[in-house]
């Protein structure tokens, strides 16, 4: 035990000195590169103090240098665990600028997408929260349906974690025949899982009594930190992007926005899971109306924009006007139009941003990412003070803080 | 009530006359550029004021003009009244010599970081800031890597030759 002055020890602790424990920046409980210096009384974390920075890699800087279609992999890094969520944010921010109007068709399969990757999100987040109180078994049940995502995103676009999925405009082929089959086996195997993965969890006695109470941030203090997603919901504040900004035609569909009362981590469990649910009659709504797409409208897959959208490889050697577009866009020759804008979508995590300010070049002037997560990790140190060692891991894992997302 | 453009354009050149340098609207939304020691005055009364309500900082970053001289460093906050869900950009310019700018940390906690990453990135002082260090970058880092004259490595270069990854 170090020897600390006791110029913060609480009036009646026990222990006569605090100790300094360093938990991380490797530390498996923190499942993420980052650092707390915890100032402990005993088991109680009297001072808690945040490093982050250990996966910064620059990617606005980077940026400035990518024409805009080269930028869709940097989004992929940013939240990992769902990253399509980030390309398409990335795509509308750039349709945004561009000007570009996409079919209806393309907004649905989006969203599609976009609501899976939140569902694999929000999956990744709950289970964990299940492990870090003792629960490996629903974990590693429900990773099971992950992959079922991932084989989606793999028919889809050919790669799974860092997806680069789509393209400015769309999607880079419509989807196959096996995707939708995909998605049908999707939605019908995992609500039945889902259902059992709740039962296991809101059921059980150890996990209520560590998660009832314990991590809790009022509404007022978490919009005053500039919360925003699931962690914002959970105390009682009904803002989802989704809703207040709608984009990609999510003004379609019917779903409710589930709140919570006090913000801790129970409440962001709750949230998390009941967002799955309506996740989940997103996803059926959008295949609805995708599958009422019939003849030639079932083949649109992307905008009309020329200029922005690489053309069909058929085309590049039969098509002049396709074979200069081709070259211009693979070359990053595209000149973008001058502008401000702003962009965002709800993310995993909550509002994810993206500030774009382009003077006329070929690459942006700017580009800066609003990260939910880099700005709510900051009121950490406040929700945990006072509070006990294993609850404060526990809160760690329901706050869902993803170091690429954070450091960027 | 909703709260339109106009109605904040109003309320805000009546309460600060001159001190709003310009107003312009781009993709649906307000951006005022305000007069850099007057940040934290418009901001709290954005904040106070029932009608505008200004209580939620989206974002706060910096930009870097190296040609507009004597206000090279922009800062940039993102606000939204989320009653209204009306969103609004506020503007400074700075010198980039004396890049001074007062802390929103008074009104938003969640400006902390957000203010220690702009200052990381472009060495905006905020006056007042509780913490000022840098947040991602090393703390013996002595420049602002986000500033232009930093440009990235240019990839056609040929000089460069490493065995394992070399180009």
């Amino acid at each position: 035990m170090l020897e600390q002055g006791n110029i913060h020890l609480p009036e009646g602790s026990i222990e006569k000195q605090t100790t300094t424990l360093n938990l991380g920046p490797t530390h498996p409980a923190t499942h993420g590169v980052f650092q707390n210096i915890l100032e402990m009384d005993g088991e109680r974390i009297i001072k808690a103090e945040s490093t982050v920075g250990y996966i910064h890699r620059a990617f606005e800087k980077i940026a400035e240098r990518r024409p805009l279609y080269q930028i869709t992999t940097l989004t992929d890094r940013l939240n990992y665990c769902s990253s399509p969520l980030n390309n398409m944010g990335w795509h509308l921010t750039c349709e945004k600028l561009l000007g570009v109007k996409t079919p209806k068709r393309v907004d649905y399969l989006r969203v599609i997408i976009m609501e899976l990757s939140r569902i694999s999100d929000h999956l990744i987040c709950n289970s964990i929260v299940g492990v870090d109180t003792g629960a490996y078994t629903g974990f590693l049940y429900v990773m099971q349906y992950r992959e079922l995502i991932y084989e989606v995103y793999e028919e889809v676009c050919g790669s799974r974690l860092t997806t680069n999925m789509g393209r400015i405009g769309g999607f880079e082929r419509n989807f196959s025949d096996v995707a939708f089959q995909k998605i049908e086996k999707f939605l019908a195997e995992f609500p039945g899982v889902w259902k059992e993965f709740e039962n296991l969890f809101n059921r059980n006695r150890i996990f209520i009594e560590r998660t009832v109470g314990t991590g809790a941030i009022s509404a007022e203090r978490a919009l005053n930190y500039g919360f925003t997603g699931p962690n914002l919901r959970a105390t009682g504040v009904d803002y989802d992007v989704r809703v207040h900004s709608p984009y990609s035609s999510y003004e379609d569909f019917d779903f409710i926005i589930p709140v919570g009362t006090t913000g801790d981590n129970n409440d962001r469990f709750q949230v998390r899971n009941e967002e799955i649910w309506q996740s989940l009659s997103i996803i059926r709504q959008a295949y609805q109306k995708v599958q009422a797409f019939k003849g030639t409208e079932a083949d649109v897959y992307h905008a009309d924009a020329p200029a922005y959208y690489l053309p069909a490889k058929a085309d590049v050697y039969t098509k002049m006007e396709a074979l200069i577009y081709h070259f211009k866009i693979v070359m990053g020759e595209t000149e973008i139009p001058a502008g401000e804008v702003y962009q965002s979508v709800e993310g995993g995590n909550g509002e994810l941003g993206f500030y774009l300010i382009s003077d006329g070049g070929r690459t942006p002037y700017r580009l800066h990412f609003r990260r939910p997560c880099f700005i709510y990790y900051q009121a950490y140190s406040e929700i945990v003070k006072d509070t006990m060692l294993s609850d404060a891991i526990v809160t760690l894992s329901s706050l869902n803080l993803i170091a690429g997302e954070m450091d960027a | 009530m909703s709260l339109t453009h106009e109605t904040i354009k109003e309320t805000l050149v009546a309460q600060f006359g001159d001190k709003i340098l310009s107003w312009e609207e781009s993709y649906g939304m307000a951006c005022i550029t305000v007069q850099a020691d007057h940040n934290l005055k418009v901001l709290t009364f954005m904040n106070d004021d029932p009608t505008m309500g200004f209580q939620f900082l989206t974002d706060l970053t910096g930009v870097h003009y190296p040609d507009r001289k004597g206000e090279e460093i922009s800062v940039v906050y993102h606000l939204h009244n989320l009653k209204e869900n009306v969103r609004l950009r506020m503007k400074i310019y700075v010198p980039v010599e004396k890049p001074d700018v007062y802390t929103a940390t008074g009104l938003f906690s969640g400006a902390n970081w957000m203010e220690r990453e702009t200052y990381d990135f472009y060495g905006v002082n905020f006056v007042g800031h509780p913490d000022l260090r840098r947040i991602l970058n090393v703390d013996e880092m002595d420049y602002f890597p986000l500033r232009k004259e930093f440009p990235l490595e240019d990839q056609t270069r040929i000089d460069k030759d490493d065995e394992m990854f070399g180009r």
